[in-house]
């Protein structure tokens, strides 16, 4: 088999494969030069004198937003959201091995949160603050917007961590002897460990990057992505960019850290 | 035994319960129910049984065009994933021989899908735009004298970043689809006969249903559920369902927008229920 000659089609959609991949990562690296733009430098190409002035530009409040300030925010709420949703998720999901009453309402709930529009829940969520007389809030309202969102997420990736478990794992632990907490912590936990990374993953990085929930439900003080859309339409200097790259830099901080730690939990178990 | 364990796997979906309750189904219940409120300047809501809003906007013709402007957009992107999804997923599953490079050219196409939308959105900007690279390009070959405006704040330009932003949906539920097709199927169907492409049309595709079922699902909720890349890619030229809930908020008519997010709800849960009906997503997640 591998010393059949390719088909002509292997080298048709390698071309496409790589010309998806550029058209995927040509605009973000473009972006990534471009907040290196000089003083003289323009929002498109060429780079002139190449500097780091927008950088500090972006700590500027006179001239940009508060992105201190949003960060201060986005920060703790993705971490907080990461945290609830490997907790919340991965309980459901053992939750979801065995039949329960009213588990296709919850499956069916869940997969409608979903895919309802955020904008929508972005007003439900503000119009329930407003009957109940609370203010909107980032660790409030804004928490519950966000995990309305990622909880679902994490969910299905449950799902498709534990379809690999075999409950007869569990069951020959118990034959074994072993007590239940023994059984969770040196069978079950190292199984599923890897995904409960990947759901904290998706939990931090929908969070972090959260738009339309975040729209109306984090009060009068803004996230992150709230600002940047903010500046998207005021700020017409490289800065922009140069918040974009910082940004975009911490989202690959985290899945590389992710991604790592998943490789070296095989690894480590391969060898 | 078995009412206990239930009664423990109830207290293990207890929170995500408790969490959707609160933050989705009293949220939305209560739209649907300010959708039916009045609006008096000033005061904002007023408790009321009325059909008025729903009128206001099904007798309105810009409603209408907003609502068509986004059913082309939805099935223009729609069309573009499915056929990028399918033969990205093909590539990788079938083509890529080693399963390592398959796995890691996956990830080089999901990676993305964890950074900002809306600085995968903007940085569209100095590609497409006047003086954007592929303007620069095509001067600088002499293929064109003057830049090409219609590749910024176009609905070119929306189309393109929706694709961009959009394709992984309907790549990863395809990829997975794929992934679990017994390669001896294929081979049994060259044995019995089969073209290639009738192996694709008559095998592949159809299992590879359930994949396109939720890819779809997710792309026409997202494309309907946008606001932000239609208002800033089309530079204001294209609405969407979306612009007018937008603009109903930004005079706190709350009413209005919430008959008009009801609408939107409608037609998003409609399409979803569709889909569910041509394919059973849960036994196949669950399995």
């Amino acid at each position: 088999m591998s010393t059949d000659r390719r088909p002509w089609t292997f080298y048709v959609l390698a071309t496409l494969f790589t010309a998806f991949v550029i058209f995927l990562y040509g605009p973000m690296i473009s972006v990534l030069v471009l907040a290196f733009q000089g003083p003289s430098g323009a929002l498109t190409f060429p780079l002139r004198d190449p500097s780091l002035m927008w950088f500090g530009e972006v700590f500027n409040p006179s001239r940009v937003g508060d992105v201190p300030g949003a960060f201060s925010r986005s920060f703790p709420l993705a971490i907080l959201v990461m945290l609830l949703t490997v907790l919340v998720s991965v309980a459901a999901g053992f939750g979801f091995r065995r039949r329960f009453f009213g588990s296709t309402v919850l499956f069916y709930t869940a997969i409608a949160s979903l895919i309802v529009p955020g904008l929508v829940l972005s007003i439900g969520v503000l119009v329930t603050a407003r009957f109940l007389g609370v203010s909107a809030n980032w660790f409030t309202t804004g928490l519950g917007a966000h995990l309305s969102w990622t909880l679902p997420f994490g969910l299905l990736i449950m799902f498709a961590v534990l379809g690999r478990l075999s409950p007869s794992y569990e069951e020959a632990a118990y034959d074994l002897g072993a007590t239940r907490w023994q059984t969770v912590m040196e069978v079950v936990v190292p199984i599923v460990f890897p995904g409960m990374i990947a759901v904290a993953l998706f939990g931090f990085t929908l969070s972090y990057d959260e738009f339309p929930r975040s729209w109306l439900t984090i009060g009068t003080k803004n996230t992150l992505p709230l600002e940047i859309w903010t500046m998207t339409t005021n700020v017409t200097s490289p800065s922009l960019y140069a918040l974009g790259a910082m940004t975009t830099a911490i989202s690959f901080l985290v899945i590389g850290l992710a991604l790592g730690s998943i490789y070296l939990i095989q690894r480590k178990r391969g060898g | 035994m078995s009412a206990r364990s239930s009664l423990a796997a109830q207290l293990q979906v207890a929170p995500m319960a408790i969490v959707l309750l609160l933050f989705f189904i009293i949220p939305v219940a209560l739209v649907v129910i300010v959708s039916f409120f009045r609006y008096q300047m000033l005061v904002g809501l007023v408790p009321d049984f009325t059909f008025k809003n729903y009128y206001d906007l099904l007798s309105n013709p810009t409603t209408w065009a907003l609502y068509l402007s986004t059913i082309k957009f939805t099935l223009i992107v729609l069309a573009i994933t499915l056929v990028l999804g399918f033969w990205l997923s093909y590539f990788l599953v079938f083509h890529v021989r080693h399963l390592m490079v398959a796995i890691g050219l996956f990830l080089v196409c999901t990676v993305p899908f964890w950074t900002s939308n809306i600085i995968r959105m903007i940085s569209w900007r100095p590609v497409l735009g006047r003086e954007g690279l592929i303007n620069q390009g095509l001067q600088g070959i002499g293929v064109i004298e003057q830049p090409l405006d219609w590749l910024l704040f176009s609905d070119f330009s929306v189309v393109v970043t929706y694709v961009h932003l959009f394709t992984l949906f309907m790549m990863v539920p395809i990829f997975n689809s794929m992934a679990r097709i017994d390669k001896a199927l294929l081979e049994a169907a060259i044995d019995a006969g089969a073209t290639r492409w009738g192996v694709v049309w008559n095998v592949v595709l159809p299992l590879s249903k359930t994949g396109i079922a939720l890819g779809s699902l997710f792309v026409v909720t997202l494309v309907m559920g946008d606001f932000a890349v239609v208002k800033v890619m089309s530079g204001g030229l294209s609405g969407s369902a979306t612009s007018g809930i937008f603009n109903d908020l930004q005079f706190l008519n709350y009413p209005r927008a919430a008959a008009n997010a009801v609408i939107l709800l409608v037609i998003v849960m409609l399409i979803a229920s569709g889909i569910f009906r041509l394919v059973d997503v849960r036994k196949e997640l669950v399995r």
